[in-house]
């Protein structure tokens, strides 16, 4: 139990996917303008990286390793996550229409967010076994929810802020970005146990 | 074909159409390995490795691939590209790879890759394809050294390994810790923009930004809207629904799912 509040946090605060990790940038700088589609966006990332922590997981340790296959594990990994988003998509829409409309137009775009083919990278190479896997996407997931949800509110004021023309748009996004970096660093202090 | 399309091709994506700074596609991988020059200098080898062949290889099956399987026969390839790299790198360069971990593998999910299959390879022969790669790959790689000289001199004061810094000032070791990625993309688009404000009088980046709903570039999401075909499914323009995506690249919804031989291409719009 401890063991997994301690990969909870530690993806959340301290390696934080955008923030400290650099991975979903991408979805990160590009649908943070608004904080409603920074959370339909982050809503299905985390659905789907728990989903894919268990199912690379499942792939790796019951395919892959006893058939010494490991060499096509970046193969099998984004195959799998692109299979996978489109049965999320396909079960969504029939099971829970309501859910599907809120999220359904971020899920194709998860396919190529690196954050999740990144997070099911880590969990091979850190020897995780399922539950860790899952609770590490979960978390991860979290993390990213978390930056793309407070970024969003500092976009949301930049918007009515005079900036130097040629820093408009992108670099000055950049430039908060940063800066909410060097807040979350605060965080890299905390010492886990274990 | 005559040798200044050719020459055209090759030179796009240096300045022109510069895929890291001018297009802001593979953000991750530009801000995540170049804490170090040498750094930037790998990952953009292994990528334009990896862009070479996927070019190549697509522009040659391009007639044969049906359109609606094309994504996932892309990502085929791509993927199977980037696991000879990483096979190759941890055989022969096994401090590089460890440096760069898992953003060889995740050569895969960048953009710049399965945007030049789409934009280019699946429209050009072979020997264009691989110029376009060749262009592709050579400016990003010049983009990352840029991004990683400076994060070095200012972060650790060393170039290539060499101190340069001995008696001038400490480094910030901001710079190469994640915040100082942030900051020297910002500051370098900055400048790229305040360039050619004076020189054209418009923007060249900020146009643009944060536009696309999906992933913050309009050539980006027309990668990431046909991942939707990925497993075939018939909803292929879900991602041309976006809010703002759509807005952002001026087509029709549906657009996207119009396939190879539509000519969508973000990339000149946001050049010009």
């Amino acid at each position: 139990m401890k063991e997994l509040l301690t990969i909870l946090v530690g993806a959340l605060f301290i390696e934080n996917f955008v923030l400290s990790k650099f991975l979903g940038i991408c979805p990160f700088l590009g649908v943070s303008k608004k904080r409603e589609t920074a959370l339909g966006m982050s809503g299905a990332v985390v659905f789907v990286m728990a989903l894919a922590g268990a199912a690379t997981w499942m792939v790796n340790a019951w395919l892959l390793v006893p058939l010494h296959l490991e060499y096509l594990q970046t193969l099998a990994f984004i195959l799998l996550i692109a299979a996978l988003v489109q049965f999320v998509e396909t079960v969504l829409k029939k099971v829970a229409p309501p859910l599907y409309r809120s999220l359904g137009i971020y899920l194709p775009l998860i396919t190529t967010n690196c954050a999740v083919l990144g997070s099911a990278l880590i969990h091979v190479e850190r020897g995780y076994t399922l539950l860790q896997a899952v609770v590490y996407g979960f978390a991860a997931g979290l993390g990213f929810t978390m930056a793309l949800v407070l970024f969003s509110g500092i976009r949301e004021k930049l918007e009515t802020c005079d900036i130097p023309e040629s820093f408009k748009g992108m670099p000055i996004s950049l430039i908060a970005a940063a800066l909410v970096s060097v807040a979350f660093f605060g965080f890299a202090g905390l010492v886990l146990p274990g | 074909m005559d040798s200044k399309l050719m020459k055209d091709v090759l030179t796009a994506g240096l300045l022109r159409e510069n895929p890291t700074i001018r297009l802001l596609l593979g953000m991750c991988p530009s801000l995540a390995v170049t804490t170090m020059a040498q750094n930037g200098i790998g990952m953009g080898i292994a990528a334009t490795f990896v862009l070479i062949g996927s070019n190549v290889a697509i522009s040659m099956v391009r007639n044969i691939v049906p359109d609606k399987v094309r994504i996932p026969v892309f990502i085929t390839i791509i993927a199977g590209f980037v696991t000879v790299v990483q096979l190759l790198m941890a055989a022969f360069l096994p401090d590089l790879n460890r440096a760069l971990g898992i953003y060889i593998p995740l050569i895969v999910v960048n953009c710049i890759i399965l945007a030049r299959a789409e934009m280019f390879a699946c429209k050009n022969g072979p020997l264009l394809s691989l110029l376009d790669a060749v262009g592709m790959g050579a400016g990003f790689t010049i983009a990352l050294i840029i991004i990683g000289s400076i994060r070095e001199f200012l972060g650790s004061g060393t170039w290539m390994g060499l101190v340069l810094t001995k008696d001038l000032f400490t480094p910030a070791a901001i710079m190469i810790l994640p915040p100082g990625g942030f900051l020297v993309m910002g500051f370098l688009i900055a400048a790229v923009n305040k360039i050619s404000l004076v020189r054209t009088g418009r923007l060249a980046v900020a146009a643009q930004a944060g536009l696309c709903g999906g992933c913050g570039d309009a050539e980006n999401c027309a990668g990431c809207g046909s991942g939707n075909n990925a497993a075939g499914l018939p909803s292929g323009n879900t991602a041309a629904g976006l809010p703002s995506g759509n807005k952002a690249a001026g087509l029709p919804s549906g657009n996207k799912a119009a396939g190879c031989g539509s000519d969508i291409n973000p990339g000149k719009r946001g050049a010009k």
